[in-house]
């Protein structure tokens, strides 16, 4: 023993430490990743030696090459044995590794359990520390599940070190198993006040109260309730009492934090709240507190009711608070500063209105988050009157900006504020046009696309404005600059395509349209992207039949002809065109344009019918207008029009009846025979419904017609145009002239009012009449330049209200809105974790607790329900490796085997321990069952929804099958497809040392065929063997997991492969082999999925899906127990389930939706199944015949 | 939640690498060098916050972060941190730093990672925030490493 200490650390000290580790990555930068792989190889040797202190040296220079960005995941195994060191130092080591690298997918990491139980209940306060810091990094659900009683124990440990700890940890449980959140929260909320928990009274007995435990507590509520506030509504007074107790600042700023969050759902709450909030803000030094007052004042008074006069006081606080903020020095507070006042912006525009110098002076900071912060504020900034000069402002910051982000941001914000709330603030849209066409100008910007939907906006919608839209419009189109950026997507060349359309459709206003027409026919035309000269040819059209109207009716036939001579001329370019859209579209009007050409020589006047070609006007429509029509009353849209065929096909066609299953389950309406007086109602009816239904095409001649008829939609007057404002600014416009124009115009309007009220004043001092009317100008007063006509977007007549989103289904937190205030029931207690013999005979409940949950909640989301059972299973599996693992500490009764022996016969049974598990669960069953009454369960011919058949009892299975065995060694294995990677499956092979020499050395090498491969260590050759990642003492058992690709999973196939391993004993070692063939069946290649009803009938409606199906005789096993081996073997999940009938789903790991319907008769079992792959299918039906035979 | 902790030199070496949800080893290398190339092109006299790293979270993650002489201290954290807190906390995590490794260097961190980690273990434990008083961390800190001493005698 002695000499074996020596000669460890003499070996030691020739190992390289982690100080020498790193000196010498640095002496060879140039070469490093040789040397590291030299020295990883060098760790390699290290941790195969028996001497703990060079292994846990090992693992802290791996958890240095992790850091390099190495994957030290190989080593887990190492790591573990590194953290169940008995010393500190060590077991610190693997500790610090293993929350580095290990996560959910770490499979050793179930080994981990009891190790960890041990160092959480250790003696020493840093072990059980050491253990809490790593397993808050790498909790797992199982890890979580078993140890959650432990750590609660913990929260009420001695040593403050350990409680504070404890409590944190404690959140990282209850995401990973809420289910423990009820029972542990009492405690929790008790160390929001940690009492000592001596509590008696001498001082000695006390353990000092510590800041640091509440501190965590606090933590872990904030957290929790951040997600799910209204369950922690309960605990506003505890904290109010501590907010106004507590002085360190940490703690403050979290609850004052939480309150933020607490009281959008309680305004009572926030009354409260004002007042000791404005006493921190005056009163404390620190600026993070202060910062957070004022944040939850902001939230406070959002959430109350606003125009509360007396609530005007701490706005202004804040706003003054808000403003030293930005005022000062400090970027930090400015930018926070800022980031708050955005939130006040929102509901209390005016208040932050009086500082926009402030913040336009921070457009100009250096600092791109300053900048980008003040640019979010500007957006509710603009009014009226301010909107051109804010404008003006941004445009020479794009002028200026460097790098095309931010320019790009300037550019969105710049459209953002000018079309906020339907273009609210615009006065001139001239002046907007003009913005729009400058900005054209930025080359590089990625929003090309931005600029054009804004044009043809405010286009469409503003009617007085497209006599200048088009004379801008017919600028760009002639411009050359827009043409060259054609190559970039979504470039600035964009713009084309409102250009286009905009002159095409409001060609009548065009000034030149023969220019125009040109200028659209260019050959530069076709290097445009498709779909813009898509829109050119289109628009060309309409310009062409523009034109021929003026020149007709001017009696010009002649300059008719030529305009037709061109269109010929130029169109061909087009019909080559490589993009269809063009091609079409060109090629259809070539020809009617050569038609119009013939009938032009003939004198015909054409110019009508071309023009009626493009009569009528489009009114912009709401975005969601198409969602909100509402279903008309008595209109069921899933009713049948026309009564399917009676079901009276012929046996053959009996797959069918896949379909006819959900068929029938539908509501069918049949039309009553209603007389000829209700077909009358109903006729009028429906006439009424059509003419308020603006979608309905009716026969009427015009369209237009009927929209002049219906009053109220549009038509708002259109006004003249102010014509101090010149109608045709040549060239491209500055937009600043608008600037001018505008105050001068202002200017004006404020005289002649000026004036009005004068002669107001003086009437009204005539009449001796006092009216308290200050001139002040306010946003009112300024008259727009153009009264602009917004047409607004349609929307059909009362229209459903706006259908909100539902929440995100995924998100992990909402398994954590779990009500904390009900009474805890006794089935709610965390599983405690006993000696195993205790626990089968004694404590049944253990797990049940989640299964009578479920039933005394029905109203739980079915889904978050089924992931559990899955989870469920996922976990009794593990469990079962588990156990493999625990043989070798825990002495095992044998007689509960022996009684279990009878019922285990059934199944395949590839190892007895592991049946523990499972009679367990039956014994629980046997008791749940027999507890309840045989009424009580759900009507039995009531449908069961989704997931496998769990509640009931269930005959045992084990998923292993037996590979090989020999004298030495005993291969089961199962195998898993990978939902994670395509076309991968994980084979499990657990291997059980029967002799009693030690097996080591242990390499499976597998023959790969053309269709599978094993997915070997980088660097390794294909006829190597894989190393097995452990040594198996006698009698001992552990499971190794291997990766195969598959290429095509349609058929069954088998591999060979062979085990070699030395088996050492005390008389010598000897090499032993042992052949295996590894069977991948079809059904090893589904991955258990679940699929709502409601898809299930999608997918089978698709008719995608091939078909076949297959016949059993002589069954006699219950429906239930038939499914529940389906399920289990073949990995399908019930979707639905009638009476004697199932349907049931599954998935390939390759995509492959596999769908069967499972019927019973009297002795037979028929199942017929869909398949998007027929040989899957088939093969999968006769794996399943087999399995089926067995019943 | 304090979603990572990095610590890496004016050329991006990482020296402290410290993720509280799970990546892969190369993706953590990109988002350290996302992250460094973000900090990297901020002027010393700049604010400390920064928006959007696009590997990390999304737009509730800020990235708050110190320069140390030669050291970048970035934590990435959520909106449920205040970011002056975390700015005083990255403050604290430097001072522990000085005071255990008796004024601290970049060297220290080279060489002493293991170190480094259990000091960052004292104050920040799964992502929340464990401890802020300073005196209280080197207390427990000493108390480990005497721990540690004592059984390196027994080892002899």
């Amino acid at each position: 023993m002695a000499l074996k200490m020596v000669k460890g650390s003499i070996d030691r000290m020739f190992d390289k430490n982690l100080q020498d580790l790193v000196r010498g990555i640095r002496n060879h930068k140039e070469d490093e990743a040789k040397y590291i792989s030299q020295c990883i190889d060098e760790i390699k040797q290290e941790l195969k030696q028996d001497n703990i202190a060079v292994k846990a040296n090992a693992v802290c220079k791996l958890t240095y090459l992790q850091m390099l960005g190495y994957d030290i995941s190989w080593a887990a195994f190492n790591i573990i044995e590194v953290m169940s060191a008995s010393k500190f130092t060590f077991k610190r080591i693997g500790y610090l590794a293993a929350s580095q690298s290990f996560h959910e997918g770490t499979d050793v990491i179930m080994l981990t359990t009891n190790q960890i139980r041990k160092d959480l209940s250790s003696p020493s306060q840093y072990d059980t520390g050491v253990a809490l810091t790593g397993l808050s990094c790498f909790v797992t659900p199982d890890l979580a599940r078993d140890l959650a009683n432990d750590i609660m124990t913990l929260m009420s440990h001695t040593k403050p070190y350990i409680r504070k700890k404890a409590v944190l940890i404690m959140y990282k449980v209850f995401l990973k198993y809420p289910e423990s959140l009820r029972p542990a929260f009492p405690r929790l909320k008790e160390k929001l006040e940690d009492p000592d928990p001596g509590g008696r009274t001498g001082m000695l007995m006390r353990t000092p109260r510590s800041p640091g435990v509440q501190s965590a507590a606090v933590n872990v509520i904030c957290e929790l309730a951040r997600r799910n506030p209204k369950n922690y509504l309960s605990l506003a007074p505890l904290f109010f009492k501590l907010m106004t107790s507590s002085t360190n600042n940490w703690v403050l700023i979290k609850i004052i934090k939480l309150f933020g969050a607490l009281t959008p759902l309680e305004p009572r709450l926030g009354k409260k709240l004002i007042e000791p909030l404005t006493n921190l803000i005056h009163s404390t030094s620190a600026m993070s507190l202060l910062y957070e007052c004022v944040n939850t004042v902001i939230a406070v008074l959002i959430s109350l009711s606003s125009g509360m006069p007396n609530h005007s006081a701490s706005i202004q606080l804040c706003v003054q608070k808000l403003r030293i903020l930005i005022e000062d020095s400090d970027q930090n507070l400015k930018y926070l500063g800022l980031l708050a006042m955005s939130k006040i912006l929102k509901t209390h525009p005016k208040s932050v209105q009086s500082h926009k110098d402030l913040i336009l002076q921070c457009l100009d900071d250096k600092d791109e988050s300053i900048r980008l912060r003040a640019l979010d504020l500007l957006y509710g900034m603009v009014s009226k009157k301010n909107l051109m000069e804010i404008v003006k402002k941004l445009m020479t910051h794009v002028d200026k900006a460097e790098g095309t982000t931010y320019r790009d941001e300037l550019l969105t914000k710049i459209i953002d504020i000018c079309s906020q709330s339907n273009y609210q603030y615009i006065t001139n849209f001239e002046w907007y046009i003009s913005i729009l066409v400058e900005l054209t100008r930025l080359e590089g910007t990625r929003h090309g696309h931005l600029i054009a939907a804004q044009m043809l906006d405010v286009a469409i919608r503003v009617k007085a404005i497209r006599k200048f839209a088009v004379s801008q419009m017919s600028a760009l189109l002639d411009s050359a600059h827009l043409l060259a950026s054609s190559t970039q997507r979504n470039g600035i060349c964009e713009v084309l395509y409102a250009a286009a359309w905009i002159c095409g459709e409001f060609s009548e206003h065009l000034q030149e349209p023969h220019h125009t027409l040109e200028a659209m026919l260019r050959p530069r035309v076709t290097t445009l992207p498709g779909h813009i000269q898509a829109v050119y040819v289109q628009n060309v059209v309409k310009l062409y039949a523009s034109i021929l109207q003026q020149k007709e009716q001017a009696g010009e036939a002649e300059g008719a002809q030529a305009v037709t001579q061109l269109m010929v001329d130029r169109l061909p370019q087009f019909v080559q065109s490589a993009d269809l859209e063009v091609q079409e579209r060109a090629s259809c009007i070539l020809q009617l344009v050569k038609h119009i050409q013939k009938l032009q020589a003939k004198d015909v006047p054409v110019a009508e019918e071309v023009s009626a070609l493009f009569a009528g006007e489009l009114n912009p429509v709401a975005p969601k207008a198409q969602k909100k029509v509402p279903v008309p009353e008595g209109l069921d849209l899933d009713a049948w029009i026309n009564e399917p065929l009676s079901d009276s096909e012929s046996e053959d066609e009996r797959p069918r009846a896949v379909f006819h299953e959900e068929e029938q389950r539908r509501p069918k309406h049949r039309p009553s025979e209603a007389d000829e007086e209700e077909l009358a109602r109903r006729r009028e009816a429906r006439k009424q419904e059509q003419a308020n239904n603006p979608f309905y095409i009716k026969s009427s001649p015009s369209p237009q017609k009927r929209y002049q008829d219906t009053p109220g939609v549009e038509h708002i007057p259109v006004v003249q145009i102010d014509l101090s404002v010149p109608l045709k600014v040549p060239g491209l416009p500055m937009s600043d002239q608008y600037v001018k124009l505008e105050e001068e115009r202002r200017h004006r309007q404020k005289l002649e009012k000026d004036k009005r009220r004068k002669k107001r004043k003086e009437k009204e001092k005539k009449g001796k009449r006092r009216h308290s009317s200050l001139p002040t100008e306010s946003d009112e007063d300024i008259a727009p330049a153009q009264q602009v006509d917004i047409v607004t977007e349609e929307m059909p007549e009362n229209a459903l209200p706006s259908d909100e989103d539902d929440k995100d289904p995924n998100d992990p937190y909402r398994a954590l809105d779990i009500d904390l205030d009900k009474p805890l029931a006794d089935s709610e207690k965390l599983p405690i974790q006993k000696h195993r013999n205790t626990e089968t005979s004694k404590s049944p409940e253990k797990d049940v607790p989640m299964v009578e949950k479920k039933s005394k909640k029905p109203k739980k989301k079915e889904k978050k329900h089924k992931e559990k059972e899955r989870d469920k299973e996922k976990r009794k599996e593990k469990e079962k490796k588990d156990e493999c693992e625990d043989a070798k500490t825990e002495a095992q009764g044998e007689e509960d085997d022996a009684e279990g022996q009878d019922q285990d016969k059934k199944s395949p049974k590839p190892k007895k321990k592991k049946h523990r598990k499972e009679k367990e669960e039956r014994t629980k069953g046997k008791k749940k069952s027999k507890k309840q009454p045989p009424g009580s369960e759900e009507a039995a011919g009531e449908p069961v929804q989704n997931g496998a058949p769990e509640e009931e009892q269930l005959p045992p299975e084990s998923s292993y099958s037996l590979l090989a065995e020999n004298s030495y060694v005993k291969m089961t294995c199962d195998i898993r497809g990978s939902l994670q990677e395509d076309s991968q499956v994980t084979v499990a092979i657990v291997l059980e040392n029967r002799s009693s020499s030690i097996l080591k050395g242990m390499e499976l090498s597998v023959l790969d065929s053309l269709n599978a491969r094993m997915a070997r260590p980088q660097g390794s050759s294909v006829h190597d063997g894989v190393p097995v990642p452990f040594q198996l003492p006698p009698g001992v058992s552990n499971e190794a997991q291997y990766v195969f690709t598959i290429q095509s999973i349609v058929m069954a196939q088998k591999l060979k492969g062979t085990l070699s391993f030395i088996a050492k004993n005390d008389e010598g070692a000897t090499h032993e082999k042992l052949d295996f063939r590894l069977h991948f069946s079809c059904s090893s290649y589904l991955i258990t999925t679940p699929c709502y009803s409601d898809a299930f009938a999608k997918l089978l409606e698709s008719g995608d899906l091939s078909m076949s199906s297959v016949k059993v005789d002589g069954i006699r096993m219950s429906f239930q127990n038939l499914l529940a081996k389906i399920c289990f073997h073949h990995h399908f999940s019930v979707v639905e389930r009638v009476d004697s009938c199932a349907s049931m789903y599954s998935r390939s790991i390759q995509g492959h939706h596999v769908c069967l319907l499972v019927k019973k008769g009297e002795n037979s079992v028929s199942v017929d199944g869909k398949c998007s792959d027929s040989t899957l299918l088939s093969n999968l039906l006769e794996e399943m015949k087999a399995t089926l035979a067995k019943c | 939640m304090i979603q990572a902790i990095l610590v890496f030199n004016n050329h991006g070496k990482p020296r402290l690498v410290r993720f509280y949800q799970r990546f892969p080893e190369e993706i953590q290398q990109q988002i350290v060098r996302e992250t460094f190339h973000l900090v990297l092109k901020r002027d010393d006299n700049i604010c400390n916050f920064l928006e959007g790293g696009s590997l990390i979270g999304g737009s509730d993650y800020k990235l708050i972060y110190r320069h140390y002489a030669t050291l970048y201290f970035v934590f990435c954290v959520d909106s449920s941190e205040s970011e002056l807190g975390i700015l005083d906390l990255i403050q604290v995590f430097v001072e522990t730093l000085d005071k255990c490794f008796e004024n601290v260097c970049e060297l220290d961190l080279i060489f002493h990672m293991d170190k480094v980690h259990y000091i960052l273990q004292e104050v920040v434990m799964g992502g929340m925030v464990l401890e802020t008083n300073m005196n209280e961390i080197v207390a427990q800190i000493e108390a480990q490493n005497r721990l540690e001493k004592s059984e390196d005698q027994v080892l002899g």
